[in-house]
């Protein structure tokens, strides 16, 4: 018999839980197929069918969609609304398989899951039963693969705060001889011959603009050449981050908005541990506009021994500017760090 | 005595300020949003912020220079991002060295302490808890009675021999509700504001489209944001009907209540993504079945569930046959390109009226403008 064919788009999501639904789907016995990494082709598509007023990262994940919709049985795009109990996610989200559903032609079947852990404490556990069921699988086999599935989520997610970035990660899990190859902690290797400086900087945002090299062309590998070690908000210790709460007034209604702006406020708490903050925003982005101003103003009046810098990209992004943009602000911080020392 | 101003939305403004000043406050009365309150919060605020942001930064910074010291405004509590408005605001004038305090308004039962006591702080008068009941009451009965009058002048309108009279009619009433100072003479002031409206001479046989709108709250409240969209449409022979009224009343008397325009929406958006993006898809759906023509969708630019709303939209003009014309409003649109677009939409929609299209392979015709 041939395996179910599940395709699960290249962003978005993909950064924080591809292995736990990769392991998931493939303990019920089904092939998970993913799209290839962003290129000007899937930005193109995603262009043609999304809306003008849209982020890029949604416009990159209608191009994913586009790219394999016709190669697989289902695609899997859950509406997530909550994660941790708490916080949701950005709107655009929340309505997601609504959009794709609305906007792409020839769609092929969709299973969207509602994940809501505010309403019920065993939403995993059920959309896990729901899914399985709905795949001609038991309950049972369904409750299992969950199992397998969070361990495999736990065992990531420990890897991110050890330093390693998401790409690397997944292709250790995922790569003929996993389990045996030592994964690239952090990418970052102090060349002792270099008169450089070496600098550390926190490069905030979400995942799926971050670790997405084509849409914020290349800049972790920039940052890597210019030998800057750099910090994401995925390599932050939860607890340490929950320190950060009382720093607004209102709790940030979303999830990796939360994140950015704690990780701030953390190196703005400790800036011995950090030369410089770089936060990535996609053009146009709602709830960025509030976390950018609030790490603005505090950058501003409360910490203005930490250097901050945003970057908006968009897909019209030129390489040529963005590394003018982050040379320049890599030899600033550089020489200022010089001179202290 | 303490100057407090608010945010600045559509008609309602006198019984705002009418009940801050029976509170015992001296109310800074904000001005219509105007070019001059744009640039100012253009200024300071972010560039991805939603125009209703910045106008609302803008008309604090101005109300600031008539001595506002307050600003009493309301919270929210995600995933719209208007919950947080309060705060970043707060910030942004901190940072710029203005001193204002912005005092905001949750939900009662988010949190019960926290909310009498912003209410005790703004009661200045004194008064019991029973009296700002009561207070609240003839104010709600004065929103309820401009809400009717206005429902009023959208059917008046289209239909009128003189084009400008209704807004002048419409003033009028206004006028009366103001003045008026007790339950009993609100009553009468909406009974007369309605049968003035009524009075003004109308041509019963002129072609009539009706158009609805929907979308995000404030710019659909907020004449001076929308470019008076409603008279625009009035004017070119189209009668118009809001979704969202401030006191929420006068639309659930026609159609329903809000949870039957959720009922209409599940199948198209499952879920409450935050600002009006369920009852916009429901209401639009229910303007189809209610042999609407067409409907106007406003937003603000970068508003992620108006977004979410537009990107839907065509599937419902698929299976409803209902053109939907989109607006993202910013500080950029102008006045003129808006009313060109709206003659064209109107255009159509009377062209599609007088002949009804013919049912082609089973499928109706029909087309979503904005793309």
């Amino acid at each position: 018999m041939e395996k179910t064919k599940i395709g699960i788009p290249r962003a978005f999501f993909y950064y924080i839980y591809y292995p736990a639904w990769r392991t998931y789907f493939e303990s019920l016995g089904c092939e998970v197929i993913t799209s290839p990494p962003t290129t000007k082709e899937i930005i193109d598509l995603g262009v043609e069918n999304a809306l003008a007023e849209a982020c890029v990262p949604v416009k990159i994940f209608f191009g994913h969609v586009q790219k394999i919709k016709d190669k697989v049985d289902y695609l899997f795009i859950p509406r997530v609304m909550s994660m941790n109990g708490k916080t949701s996610y950005c709107p655009k989200f929340l309505g997601l398989p609504d959009m794709i559903r609305s906007a792409i032609p020839n769609l092929s079947r969709l299973i969207d899951i509602t994940i809501d852990l505010r309403k019920d404490p065993l939403t995993f556990h059920k959309a896990a039963v729901k899914v399985a069921k709905d795949l001609g699988h038991t309950a049972w086999e369904g409750l299992r693969a969950f199992h397998k599935a969070a361990h495999i989520h736990k065992d990531y997610m420990a890897l991110l705060h050890k330093g390693v970035f998401p790409n690397n990660a997944i292709q250790g899990f995922f790569s003929e001889n996993a389990g045996k190859t030592e994964f690239a902690y952090n990418d970052f290797i102090e060349n002792k011959g270099s008169k450089q400086t070496p600098l550390r900087l926190a490069v905030l945002g979400y995942p799926y603009t971050v670790y997405d090299s084509f849409v914020n062309v290349n800049l972790l590998e920039k940052l890597k050449g210019m030998e800057v070690e750099v910090v994401t908000m995925e390599m932050m210790d939860p607890q340490i981050l929950k320190k950060q709460r009382n720093k607004t007034v209102k709790r940030i209604f979303w999830t990796f908005s939360e994140m950015a702006s704690r990780t701030a406020y953390h190196f703005f708490e400790n800036s011995k541990d950090i030369d410089g903050i770089v936060h990535v925003t996609a053009f146009g982005c709602g709830p960025d506009f509030i976390v950018d101003k609030l790490m603005e103003i505090e950058a501003k009046n409360k910490h203005s021994r930490v250097p901050f810098m945003s970057l908006a990209v968009d897909e019209h992004t030129g390489e040529v500017g963005m590394m003018t943009r982050i040379e320049a602000f890599c030899e600033m911080v550089r020489r200022k760090k010089e001179a202290v020392i | 005595m303490r100057k407090v101003t608010f945010p600045h939305m559509g008609t309602s403004v006198f019984i705002f300020s009418d009940l801050i000043r029976d509170l015992g406050n001296e109310p800074i009365v904000p001005l219509q949003p105007n070019k001059k309150i744009l640039d100012l919060g253009v200024r300071y605020a972010p560039e991805f912020a939603c125009l209703p942001f910045k106008v609302l930064l803008g008309s604090y910074l101005e109300a600031m220079e008539r001595g506002a010291e307050v600003v009493v405004t309301s919270g929210g509590n995600g995933p719209c991002r208007a919950g947080h408005y309060g705060e970043v605001a707060q910030k942004i004038l901190d940072s710029n060295g203005y001193k204002i305090e912005i005092l905001v308004f949750d939900s009662v039962f988010r949190n019960p302490f926290q909310f009498i006591r912003k209410l005790n702080y703004l009661n200045k008068a004194k008064l019991s808890y029973w009296s700002i009941a009561q207070l609240i009451r003839f104010y709600w009965r004065k929103l309820q009675a401009l809400d009717k009058l206005e429902r009023c002048t959208h059917k008046v309108r289209p239909r009128a021999l003189n084009k400008g009279i209704t807004t002048k009619v419409f003033k009028q009433g206004i006028e009366w509700i103001q003045q008026s100072r007790n339950l009993g003479e609100i009553e009468e002031a909406e009974q007369q504001g309605l049968l003035a409206l009524k009075n003004i001479p109308q041509d019963p046989d002129r072609m009539i489209i009706r158009i609805g709108i929907v979308g995000e709250i404030y710019v659909l409240l907020e004449p001076a944001v929308n470019h008076e969209i409603e008279e625009i449409l009035g004017n070119l022979g189209a009668e118009v009907d809001r979704s969202i009224y401030l006191s929420g009343w006068a639309h659930d008397n026609t159609f329903g209540h809000k949870k039957d325009s959720l009922h209409y929406a599940r199948p198209y958006l499952g879920t409450a993504i935050g600002g009006h993006a369920q009852e916009g898809i429901g209401h639009t759906i229910m303007y189809a079945q209610n042999g609407f023509d067409g409907v106007i969708q406003l937003a603000p630019f970068t508003c992620i569930p108006e977004i979410v709303v537009k990107t839907i939209a065509p599937r419902i003009t698929k299976d409803y046959g209902i053109p939907i014309l989109t607006f993202f409003l910013d500080e950029q649109t102008g006045r003129a390109g808006m009313q060109t677009r709206l003659e064209a939409f109107t255009d159509m929609l009377k062209r599609k009226k007088r002949q009804p299209l013919k049912v082609v392979g089973g499928e109706k015709y029909a087309r979503v403008f904005g793309n």
